[in-house]
């Protein structure tokens, strides 16, 4: 096996991986709805709607700080 | 001092705001003078024989290209970092005197550095690598402008209260990254005159790749300044200023997610439908092409999410021009990434390739998409960073139809053009002998040439009015001292 060809496998398998790994991941989006913290993705809209210097962030650096 | 709450510091963002306008006036007035010159070919020596060299097409190109690329568009992305990255980072650049210092030079510098791109340009010296035209000081000098500002993401990022990023700031950490290194390897070049021991210009370098391999690592580039100079920071605009401004929640932030590692994984792979039937292996013209037809899901994915977040308040286009500013830029780029697939299909390139449709493609997705969203951007922000009203909202509602016009003028003469041009260079006769020397191709596209002009033209007054608009409101009295929320003044 030349070069060429180590190439031409290993690129169609990252194209196998990459494609399993993109459709594992809407599947993980789509049935968890919420990330490892427990925050629903869809609240994190607000972090643009709700955006004023004193606001409450969704998801706080610390939570200490806002304690 | 000490009693004053905590504000967002948009200094920075207001100096990147002004070049934004002035580069853009620059660099569009520049095209719309040599989509005259290609009508009106005497325009090329309009201030005599002498000078020629300095008001012909060729010597202008670049400087047209590279201004509205690397100046008003660039200028855009960081005018809107240093105000969308402290609002949803909720963190102030008043918070950081290094930040703060850091921001300054790195508009300084990038001052500097567009002067000395623009001499140089106008001097003569290029690299001859389109978009990459910079001669190698200059490109040192970009490299720090570019470092800077990724202290400045960076930085602002260690010093936030939000600890999630928001999907735009994806898309900007995106730009930071994929600009780097494009440009870093697009531009390894060495320059003659040390590497020879003092012969000829000390500015002038040659690259370091040879032949098929430079066409490849150039349009690698090329194509892909298109996604991380012209895609991906206007997502990460539309992403903040089309929820803010509608006050509506992305359609699907999950959407979002998705569409962003898709557009991330297959972009950098097409940039090969640049070299459909050169001297490229087949298999990677293959690929070009196949990965361009795949780009159109992760682009509508974004584009679509950003339309349904309009879902039932429709009305608001009606009633906001800067609203129409938004979904109509979205709608471009929609359109714009369903025409370039086809394009970049092998046998609608063997029309396309060389013509006029592709600059169409071009003008249709940066005049629709990026200088929309763009001048959408710094309307939404002009009210908030200069506490005043903005100026007039039916001088914008003028713009957006006159530029829309304008827009509409350009993309359909060049279509028409690039398809005439397309089927005529390759008609012949039965016996394999060309029907139409390139002359004749010439003299047939003239009446599309001046519409694309005019077109032009038409876009050029919409940015005047633009500028005046945002000068106005800059300098006009302050109105009220508290922020202006959700929605904006013309909203109402």
């Amino acid at each position: 096996m030349d070069i060429n060809e180590l190439a031409a496998y290993g690129y169609f398998f990252l194209i196998v991986f990459l494609v399993v790994g993109s459709y594992s991941y809407i599947y993980h989006l789509y049935t968890k709805k919420k990330d490892s913290s427990g925050v629903d993705y869809e609240h994190y809209s607000n972090m643009a709607l709700d955006d004023d210097i004193d606001s409450t962030p969704v998801k706080p650096i610390s939570d200490e700080k806002e304690k | 001092m000490e009693n004053r709450p905590l504000e967002y510091d948009y200094t920075v963002a207001k100096m990147f705001m002004v070049t934004t306008i002035v580069l853009g006036i620059v660099g569009m007035s520049i095209g719309v003078f040599i989509a005259f010159e290609l009508a009106f070919p005497w325009l090329n020596t309009i201030l005599g024989p002498d000078l020629a060299e300095y008001t012909n097409f060729s010597r202008l190109r670049p400087l047209h290209t590279d201004a509205v690329a690397f100046g008003f568009t660039v200028s855009g992305i960081f005018a809107t970092w240093f105000y969308v990255g402290q609002r949803v980072l909720k963190v102030s650049m008043a918070e950081s005197k290094f930040l703060m210092f850091i921001g300054k030079l790195q508009f300084w510098l990038y001052v500097i550095g567009v002067t000395a791109v623009v001499i140089s340009l106008f001097m003569g010296y290029t690299t001859s690598k389109e978009y990459a035209e910079f001669e190698w000081p200059i490109d040192i000098a970009i490299v720090v402008v570019w470092v800077l500002w990724g202290v400045s993401i960076f930085g602002l990022i260690g010093i936030r209260r939000e600890k999630s990023l928001y999907i735009s700031v994806w898309y900007y950490i995106a730009t930071f990254l994929g600009v780097a290194m494009l440009y870093l390897f697009n531009n390894m070049e060495v320059p003659t005159y040390f590497a020879s021991g003092g012969i000829g210009d000390v500015m002038h370098s040659v690259s370091m790749y040879a032949g098929t391999n430079d066409a490849l690592v150039q349009w690698w580039y090329g194509h892909n300044a298109v996604a991380f100079v012209f895609t991906v920071p206007i997502i990460a605009m539309i992403y903040y200023f089309l929820p803010k401004e509608s006050g509506q929640a992305i359609y699907s932030y999950k959407l979002s997610l998705l569409s962003f590692w898709g557009l991330m994984f297959v972009y950098l792979w097409a940039g090969g439908h640049h070299l459909l039937f050169s001297t490229v292996p087949d298999w990677m013209q293959t690929m070009g092409s196949i990965f361009s037809v795949v780009l159109i899901l992760p682009s509508w994915g974004s584009a679509i999410n950003m339309l349904l977040t309009m879902k039932g308040e429709w009305q608001q286009v009606a009633a906001s021009p800067l609203i129409k500013f938004m979904v109509l830029a979205s709608t471009f780029y929609m359109f714009s990434t369903l025409e370039g697939p086809i394009q970049a299909i092998k046998s609608v390139n063997a029309i396309a390739h060389f013509t006029d449709w592709i600059v169409g493609h071009v003008h249709d997705g940066t005049l629709g998409w990026v200088g929309f969203m763009i001048i959408a951007a710094l309307y939404h922000m002009a009210p908030r960073v200069f506490k005043r009203e903005l100026y007039s909202k039916s001088l914008m509602a003028s713009q957006f139809w006159i530029q829309t016009l304008g827009i509409v003028l350009y993309f359909t003469s060049m279509w028409i053009a690039g398809i005439t041009q397309g089927m005529m260079w390759r008609a012949h006769d039965e016996f394999g002998n060309l029907a139409y020397s390139f002359i004749d191709t010439v003299d047939v596209l003239h009446p599309y040439y001046a519409l694309r002009g005019t077109g032009g033209l038409l876009y050029l007054v919409g940015f005047f009015m633009f500028a005046y608009n945002i000068y106005k409101t800059m300098s006009a009295r302050p109105v009220e001292e508290s922020e202006l929320q959700n929605a904006s003044p013309m909203g109402a």
